[in-house]
Formats: C-alpha cells, sequence, structure tokens
C-alpha cells in the first residue's frame, strides 16, 4: 500500500486509523482537513479539487518519506480528495504514529503543511454568488527541482 | 519537435483546454513557456511557477527533447 495516495471517493478515516497500527507505537496524531462554508468573507457552497496525479503520488509520497527521516514514527500515511466535494466533506487525511506524542504532533503538522506547499493539487472554490475560481496563493515557493 | 503540453487549473481555464501537442524549436522549458504564455495569454510569471517534464519536477533550464510532456504548475492549493 503507498503511504500517499489520491482519493476521488471520501475517505474512511476509521479504516485508516487502522493502518497506523504498530506494536510499538504509543500513539497516533491525526488531522482530517474539512470543506468550510467560508473563504476571506466568501460564502462557499462547494469545492473541486483537481490534481496532476502522477507527479502529485510521488511528491506525497516523499513528503512521507521525508517525514519518517525527519521524525520518530512508525507510521505516516495521507490520502488527500480530488474531484467534487460539498461542505463538510474531509478533503483530506493525515496520520501518524509514534512511541512519543511529541514527535507524533509535530510530524503530522509538517506533513499537512508540505502537502499544502509542494503536491500540485488545485482547489476550485464555487461561491454562493455563483462566481467560482481557482486558488492560487501568493505565498507559494516556487522553487525547482534541486533548490530544496 | 514536437512537445505535449498539460494544463491544470486556472492555467486549463485560460488556455481552454487540458492538452495539446505543438510543434515549437523551445530548447527549454523557459523558451517554451514564454511561447504558450504568448499564445494563450497566461499571466503568471514564470517565478510563480513550477515546472514538470515527464512527470517529475524539472529545473526550467533542463534541455527538451521530442516527445516530451511539460507541464506548467501553478502555485498549488490543496489541503
Amino acid at each position: 500500500m503507498r503511504a500517499f495516495r489520491l482519493s476521488d471517493s471520501p475517505i474512511d478515516a476509521a479504516s485508516l486509523r487502522v493502518s497506523l497500527e504498530d506494536p510499538a507505537a504509543g500513539g497516533c496524531v491525526t488531522f482530517e482537513g474539512w470543506v468550510r462554508n467560508h473563504n476571506e468573507a466568501r460564502a462557499v457552497t462547494r469545492l473541486d479539487y483537481q490534481a496532476f496525479g502522477p507527479l502529485a503520488e510521488d511528491e506525497g509520497e516523499a513528503i512521507l518519506a521525508e517525514a519518517t527521516t525527519k521524525f520518530a514514527l512508525r507510521v505516516a500515511r495521507c490520502v488527500h480528495r480530488t474531484g467534487a466535494l460539498a461542505i463538510g466533506d474531509m478533503a483530506v487525511w493525515v496520520g501518524v504514529s509514534a512511541d512519543h506524542r511529541d514527535a507524533a504532533f509535530a510530524a503530522c503538522r509538517w506533513i499537512i503543511d508540505e502537502v499544502k506547499r509542494r503536491v500540485p493539487i488545485w482547489k476550485n472554490e464555487h461561491y454562493a454568488d455563483g462566481e467560482s475560481g481557482w486558488l492560487h496563493p501568493d505565498n507559494t515557493p516556487a522553487d525547482a527541482a534541486g533548490q530544496r | 519537435m514536437k512537445i505535449r503540453l498539460l494544463y491544470f487549473a486556472s492555467l486549463a481555464d485560460r488556455a481552454g483546454r487540458a492538452e495539446e501537442s505543438i510543434e515549437t524549436s523551445a530548447a527549454v522549458p523557459r523558451d517554451l513557456y514564454a511561447e504558450v504564455a504568448k499564445t494563450h495569454g497566461f499571466s503568471f510569471a514564470p517565478e510563480r511557477l513550477r515546472v514538470a517534464v515527464n512527470g517529475a519536477l524539472a529545473p526550467w533550464d533542463r534541455a527538451l527533447a521530442d516527445g516530451d510532456e511539460v507541464v506548467f504548475l501553478p502555485p498549488v492549493s490543496g489541503g
């Protein structure tokens, strides 16, 4: 099973949690990202996520591999949705297990931040006024391969 | 030479297509972006984009070859 994957169907957090289990682990930390009904003061009705599939999965896999070298983890996993999502749907799930909580909390936070910064996935927000727009944050570093 | 381009998010909207194959003399992605940005009216400066060649992130001065697949990646917004 790949540690990172894209999913075009709803994320099953309960079964993913089981995948974190390890007899040596003292706990797990998970993060669920949900679709919220507003962004920057605009009412949001739904979202579409588009991914450049092969590179998104490779980059996600690289992030999780880096996490396991940076932090003392037993298991690290992440699933990100693609396609059309409604308010309240789970857009992303990150889970890590570790012998001790400090590594688990830090790694979970680091992974979601790196996924948002690096993995080629784009969000198209549909607003209550009928408009829609792709989000392209200004603060995203445009670093090319080899500059990291 | 012939290059296949894939477009995502606002670049696909602006180009009005998700992919195209073009004949080009561009030797590296930097030159290719300048060419397609002019064709389709892309407004991103290259500094805000990353580039992938044949499915892997690549530097802007990587040599292009006939049949390569090139993707210009706009700033991402997953999560």
